[in-house]
């Protein structure tokens, strides 16, 4: 509901600001991301040095996700030339033919993992799922590994776990069992789920958004939590007494992508070619925790040195991560989050 | 077959012989005036409610690959968590009416005793938190309940409890967080309709040598059952369709149908899985609605429409 009116809000700025810039319709392409703190990043870092650059104007709205994306696709409504998605929900609207092909002749993906990407999809930037707890319970001594996290005799302490994000909570299950970090995937669904079970009975609530997360940590309702890197980061630079680290976070990445139908194709395929340039993608890491899709931005010599370890995608980062497979989820979401919800739901 | 109605008439009403084919003729036309003077209100109940939800429920009937199948009804005995939703979404919802009703009864009860002039000004209070937003007397009671919040902190400061209550995220918290919102929705009926209730009826009570005790059992409260049982139906109806706070106040651990519709409509590819939750909510709620009317006559469901 917040994010609804949020997003009418965002949509009416949007309209007044777009009113304010003349330009004729052809160029003009429309981009839509999850708003807040992150888009208001990639309009410093992508959008508008890309209008810019190509003379046209980047009108902005803002997603719920692929549901979005189906009901102006199918519907043939289509508003929006770029859209951001999570990367599962990437491939699983690829299987479903919600978006136009890219054009590799245009858009450079040197730089950019080749698992994210794909005929219709391409990867934007990264978010990592870490574990973070308050050093006011544990000092510097607290849960640092996930099977800390599930260790409640040795950890005792109320936890909180991802209970919208059943991909997240699954590949830190198996990193719990001490499945190493290159091994995690493809995720035995499965054993994953056993490992879930045995820290149910200790978990005192089970977040579904970012927002949620933080508030529970911040205000000390548990002790120790799986949290978006981004909201982990906002935390501690708030001065709350918590602790994370990238050892063991789960990268998972957001893509961007052209709904199918959309009016403009040609335009956005040169902006989304300018957003995953190395040049712009270094500006992200500026404004936000959100790391660089495209790993040659590290080259640029844009970002600062000391920026650069805070950073979850930087080449030393990545090695302690595991990285969420988007094909996997692709094609066993639905099954591993039912057969999820069955278990957490008391 | 208006002829033939016309003389069955005829021969069921000989008295009517002289005059009836002009009434019949009459009262035809007095019929089909009404019908065009509703029409448009017809049509717009057509439009906005009858095509939707008939829509709603012919998307539910197909599955991912656009076939005609059961699937999206299917998956509710096949997978355990939607009948867990499911009796959680009516233990919520009871628990919360019969909190309502517990509160709601001798507010509506001592405002309609007070003078004019007191009960307005106590029913501000009443409607005054009605109109700020649910979103955020959530967050109020978020921060009231949690474990670091003001009650228990107050509690623990006092020495009543050792270790903090659990208030927040969980059974408790919804309970809490939802009786407050649907309380007005019990209050404003029942007060309405304890305000209807002629004084004279109680007086001769009294005059006849009933205690007020006996008063209150054999005259006021049964006089008061048709406000209390129409705010008992929108309470729990409202209930059923609840989003925000069990969201904020259950901790992922209560997880309502509405949050189940969210969730699903994302998950699958098919506006049929989604579709079919609300198909199945609103066919529950109609039943509840016509057992209500059974039960309690129209005095339940048909309260407004003898205002």
């Amino acid at each position: 509901m917040t994010k609804r009116l949020c997003i009418h809000g965002l949509a009416i700025a949007g309209l007044l600001a777009s009113a304010a810039v003349p330009a004729s319709a052809a160029d003009t392409i429309t981009v839509a991301s999850w708003g807040g703190t992150y888009q208001e990043a990639q309009t410093k870092a992508f959008f508008d040095p890309t209008a810019k650059d190509l003379g046209i104007t980047i009108k902005q709205d803002t997603t719920n996700g692929l549901d979005d994306v189906r009901l102006q696709v199918t519907g043939n409504a289509v508003k929006w030339d770029i859209t951001e998605l999570g990367a599962d929900e990437c491939a699983r609207g690829s299987k479903e033919g919600l978006f136009e092909k890219l054009d590799y002749s245009v858009i450079d993906r040197t730089g950019i993992n080749p698992k994210l990407v794909h005929d219709d999809w391409v990867g934007i930037s990264y978010t990592s799922v870490v574990l973070i707890y308050r050093t006011d319970v544990f000092g510097d001594k607290g849960p640092k590994t996930w099977a800390d996290f599930w260790d409640v005799q040795k950890f005792p302490g109320r936890r909180a776990l991802s209970g919208s994000q059943a991909t997240e909570t699954l590949s830190v299950a198996a990193l719990a069992k001490g499945i190493p970090i290159d091994k995690v995937y493809p995720v035995d669904i499965d054993g994953a789920l056993q490992s879930v079970d045995k820290v149910k009975g200790h978990i005192d609530a089970w977040w579904t958004s970012g927002a949620q997360a933080m508030q529970l940590v911040k205000d000390g309702e548990v002790d120790m939590a799986s949290i978006w890197n981004g909201r982990a980061g906002t935390l501690k630079k708030s001065g709350a007494p918590v602790s994370f680290s990238f050892d063991q976070g789960v990268l998972t990445a957001d893509c961007m992508v052209i709904p199918k139908g959309s009016k403009n194709k040609d335009i956005a395929m040169k902006a989304l070619a300018k957003f995953v340039s190395p040049d712009l993608q270094a500006n992200l890491p500026l404004y936000v925790d959100n790391g660089p899709a495209n790993e040659k931005a590290f080259e640029t010599g844009k970002i600062p040195q000391d920026r650069i370890k805070d950073i979850n995608s930087s080449p030393e980062n990545v090695k302690k991560q595991v990285l969420q497979d988007p094909a996997f989820w692709r094609d066993t979401l639905v099954e591993a989050t039912e057969k999820f919800n069955n278990l957490i739901q008391q | 077959m208006s002829i033939a109605s016309a003389s069955l008439n005829h021969a069921g009403r000989p008295d009517h012989a002289l005059n009836g084919d002009a009434l019949n003729a009459d009262a035809r036309r007095e019929a089909r005036g009404m019908l065009a003077l509703l029409s448009p209100g017809l049509f717009l109940v057509f439009a906005v409610i009858i095509v939707p939800i008939g829509w709603l429920f012919w998307l539910s009937l197909f599955d991912e690959n656009g076939q005609l199948s059961a699937a999206n009804y299917a998956r509710f005995f096949e997978q355990a968590s939607y009948i867990k939703t499911f009796v959680t979404t009516f233990r919520v919802a009871f628990t919360v009416t019969g909190a309502c009703v517990l509160l709601g009864y001798p507010l509506a009860y001592m405002l309609s005793q007070l003078p004019r002039r007191a009960a307005s000004i106590c029913l501000i209070f009443v409607i005054l938190p009605f109109w700020t937003s649910v979103l955020v007397r959530t967050y109020a009671w978020l921060v009231i309940l949690q474990r670091k919040g003001l009650v228990n902190t107050w509690l623990m400061d006092l020495g009543v409890i050792g270790q903090p209550l659990p208030l927040a995220n969980n059974f408790a918290g919804v309970v809490i967080g939802m009786t407050h919102i649907m309380l007005p929705f019990l209050v404003l009926p029942l007060y309405a309709s304890m305000k209807t209730i002629d004084v004279d009826c109680l007086r001769a009570s009294m005059n006849l040598g009933a205690s007020p005790a006996a008063t209150f059992r054999q005259i006021f409260f049964p006089l008061s059952l048709p406000g209390l049982a129409s705010g008992l139906v929108i309470v729990f109806v409202l209930c059923l369709g609840f989003f925000v706070t069990p969201a904020l106040m259950g901790g992922g651990k209560v997880i309502m149908w509405a949050m189940r519709m969210e969730q699903t409509t994302s998950l699958y590819s098919n506006w049929g899985a989604g579709a079919a939750l609300g198909v199945v909510l609103l066919a529950v709620t109609l039943a509840l609605l016509g057992l209500f009317h059974w039960l309690l006559g129209t005095r339940a469901t048909g309260v407004w429409s003898q205002r």
